[in-house]
């Protein structure tokens, strides 16, 4: 039998024992806040007792580019001796988990990386920080950063993020397979009539061949409207109007694709290959995807490739995709989180170091490094990423996008797949829409 | 004799400690902050705080989230792709543990290694298992379409096909849960008295009529506990889904839990998510008394 001491003794160290893993790091000795003119005006700041540490949570480092931003961290800190910069980088898969997380089990990061999709809502339940005042009293040069970009990252007039990163969405075309058909390569001021035409000679090359990809989802279809002059909300973002006609015609076209011609491999033919194994696999003339598929179909593709801008229809429209810098609404640190991502957005370094190392697009638009980037080969013709800014339609800012490209989504499959007709699954779409989304 | 009943319940109480802390922190706390976080409006994307007035004059709304789940179409929708779920899974299922645990019950050669190859699955992550089974159903490249075709069946598009989706997701799961189902069957049988098969036999009776009457009636109560975890486990319908058909086709596999994450950590409102999962609990906890009630009336617990 156990003496009554050892049993205590044992629950108190086994107790002790658990908490010991899950305990929080020590948090560094709280320090004077720096002010904003310490933090604008000297540089660089004579090294003080403490530094502040930085918490700063992103993603887009997780695909190869954890060297490089160790390396903008350096940079940074050499220049900055008062701040550390503790950096956490999650995939994109958990990434939203752990920042929602964190925030709510109130141990926020003191500045974040956001998509722009998710920016609205962060926005909306004002847990990011409006930057005007920081911007306003900083002696930085911003001018680099094009009105296109910040934009991007105001909501209402008011700026919340810093523009980090962009990418745009082109057509991807297999050179082999045009040759093999003989079909002219696609130009800028093609329109979608062209482009399906084209695929129609090379869906014509074999059994298994496929003229075009272009996926039948949310994030495609929000530009494909636009394209014909179409919409899912109205112009002041308070109303779905995801069923006018407009809208019906591009999907209308879409659907066919599919169903009709099958210029455009179904999900079913497609099985368990995405799209982009499905056109890795050198049998499908086109490919509308991002430009973020470069380094994957270097490596991958067997064949000669290279891109234009995007058909239009009525009109052209291109997607616009940027990665935007966030500050807390809970950073007791804000204005030191500001110096670091204002470096993060508009330093010549950083915007080479990205570039070199063949990461995202710098928001910052340096002559040098834009060059550096358009000599970069395949595709030959980068030129189009740049071409295609011309055109860009971002993702509709509203806190519930989320939610509204999920119901969408299922009745775009829906008509994809044949069981409903375009016209009927938007009317769905829009009941589903209006009944799950108070907007305004 | 107080004293040494005392003396016990320490002992107890000290190996109890470190899982009742974890399971004070990991799953009591939450459950109950969840209860108070389901009459409110919170985002999940500002700081939770329950305790202070303000939060609660932000945020609270009473009964808003459960009466807007009730009255909206998915929820309900979601609840019959569990129950097309349940209907497929837990006869295949039972079916198919109970047979492999008949298989590997007799002394074979080889039965270690084959009770080994069935447990495998059990201990595959989910993750790993369902990008095999993306595999196997894929309709062009598939193994399984691959297998119909020799006998002259076209197979489905089975994830692809609004009305197929679910029941692949079934057969992975029936593959990912057999060898679990089937060694606690294993152990019921390997409790079943010989003595009473040797009688049977002498009474004339045949291998079916004995499974009918000795193994099935002495199985109940493994049966009765299978079927209650496998009911809880069903409406908990969540890795396999989010993995193999991120709810589609065409939301054909949309379910309740894929709903709470979704409406939690996509659509930012965790008050909405934590007001769908306390139906479910209310759901589970219904039904499991239910079968709880019932298993008197079939169950025999006389070994």
């Amino acid at each position: 039998m156990l003496k009554k001491s050892t049993v205590i003794l044992m629950v108190v160290l086994m107790v002790l024992g658990l908490f010991a893993g899950c305990q929080a790091p020590a948090a560094p000795e709280a320090t004077e806040p720096v002010t904003t003119e310490e933090a604008m005006v000297t540089e660089p700041e004579a090294p003080a007792a403490e530094p502040i540490t930085i918490d700063f949570m992103n993603f887009s480092a997780n695909e190869g580019g954890l060297l490089t931003l160790g390396l903008m961290k350096d940079l940074f800190e050499k220049d900055n001796p008062n701040i550390k910069i503790n950096i956490e980088t999650f995939g994109w898969d958990t990434y939203g988990t752990q920042l929602q997380t964190r925030i709510g089990g109130g141990d926020a990061p003191d500045c974040f990386e956001l998509g722009l999709d998710a920016f609205p809502s962060y926005v909306d339940q004002s847990a990011i920080l409006p930057l005007d005042e920081m911007t306003a009293a900083t002696t930085t040069d911003l001018s680099m950063l094009t009105e296109k970009s910040v934009q991007a990252f105001s909501l209402n007039g008011v700026k919340y993020g810093m523009p980090y990163s962009y990418s745009t969405v082109v057509l991807i075309y297999n050179k082999d397979l045009f040759d093999q058909a003989g079909v002219s390569y696609p130009t800028a001021d093609w329109t979608w009539a062209d482009a399906d035409a084209a695929a129609l000679k090379i869906k014509a090359l074999g059994e298994d061949y496929y003229g075009l990809i272009q996926p039948i989802s949310t994030y495609e279809f929000f530009k494909v409207v636009k394209q014909y002059n179409g919409g899912l909300l109205n112009d002041d973002n308070t109303a779905f109007t995801v069923n006018r006609a407009e809208n019906v015609e591009a999907l209308q076209r879409l659907v066919d694709n599919v169903q009709v011609t099958n210029i455009c491999p179904s999900t079913e033919q497609r099985g368990s290959l995405d799209e982009w194994g499905m056109f890795k696999l050198g049998k499908t003339g086109m490919i509308v995807t991002g430009i973020w598929a470069f380094p994957s179909f270097t490596t991958d593709c067997a064949f000669n490739w290279d891109i234009a801008v995007e058909p239009g229809a009525v009109t052209k429209a291109t997607h616009y995709f940027a990665n935007g810098l966030a500050i807390s609404a809970d950073s007791e640190n804000a204005e030191a989180a500001y110096k670091w991502i204002e470096f993060l957005a508009t330093s010549e370094q950083v915007a080479q170091l990205r570039i070199q190392l063949g990461w995202e697009l710098p928001c910052a638009t340096y002559q040098t490094a834009m060059d550096q980037y358009a000599k970069l080969t395949p595709p030959a013709n980068r030129q189009a990423v740049f071409d295609s800014l011309d055109y860009v339609v971002p993702v509709p800012q509203i806190a519930q996008f989320s939610q509204m490209g999920d119901i969408l989504g299922a009745e775009l499959e829906a008509a994809a797949n044949g069981t409903k007709t375009p016209q009927q699954a938007l009317d769905d779409a829009q009941a589903a829409l209006e009944a799950a989304i108070t907007l305004g | 004799m107080r004293k040494n009943r005392n003396n016990h319940t320490l002992t107890a109480s000290a190996f109890l400690a470190p899982s009742m802390v974890g399971f004070l922190l990991i799953a009591a706390i939450p459950f109950a902050l969840s209860f108070g976080i389901s009459f409110t409006s919170w985002s999940g994307i500002k700081g939770l705080a329950l305790f202070s007035p303000s939060f609660w004059q932000e945020n609270f709304i009473g009964f808003e989230n459960y009466a807007k789940i009730l009255k909206s179409k998915e929820f309900w929708v979601s609840l019959l792709h569990v129950a097309q779920y349940m209907v497929l899974y837990i006869p295949l299922m039972l079916v198919s543990s109970l047979g492999i645990a008949m298989l590997l019950n007799k002394p074979r050669k080889g039965t270690a290694f084959f009770r080994l190859l069935f447990y495998i699955p059990v201990l595959t992550s989910w993750v790993a298992g369902a990008i095999i089974w993306k595999w196997v159903l894929d309709p062009q490249y598939g193994i399984l379409n691959d297998i119909l075709l020799r006998v002259g069946i076209e197979g489905p598009a089975w994830l692809q096909d609004p009305k197929w989706a679910m029941f692949g997701i079934v057969l992975a799961s029936v593959w990912k849960d057999m060898g679990f189902y089937g060694l606690i069957f294993l152990g019921g049988l390997k409790n079943i008295n010989p003595i009473y098969y040797e009688a049977a036999h002498l009474d004339g009776a045949g291998r079916f009529q004995s499974f009918l009457k000795i193994t099935l009636p002495m199985l109940t109560p493994m049966v009765f506990f299978v079927l209650i975890i496998s009911l809880i486990n069903s409406f908990m319908l969540f890795p396999q889904v989010m993995i193999m058909t991120n709810a589609g086709p065409a939301g054909a596999t949309q379910v309740i839990v894929e709903r709470i994450y979704k409406y939690g950590f996509s659509y930012y409102k965790m008050g909405y998510a934590s007001a769908l999962s306390w139906l479910l609990f209310l759901i589970v906890f219904l039904f499991t008394y239910l079968q709880q009630k019932l298993q008197k009336k079939w169950v025999n617990y006389d070994a």
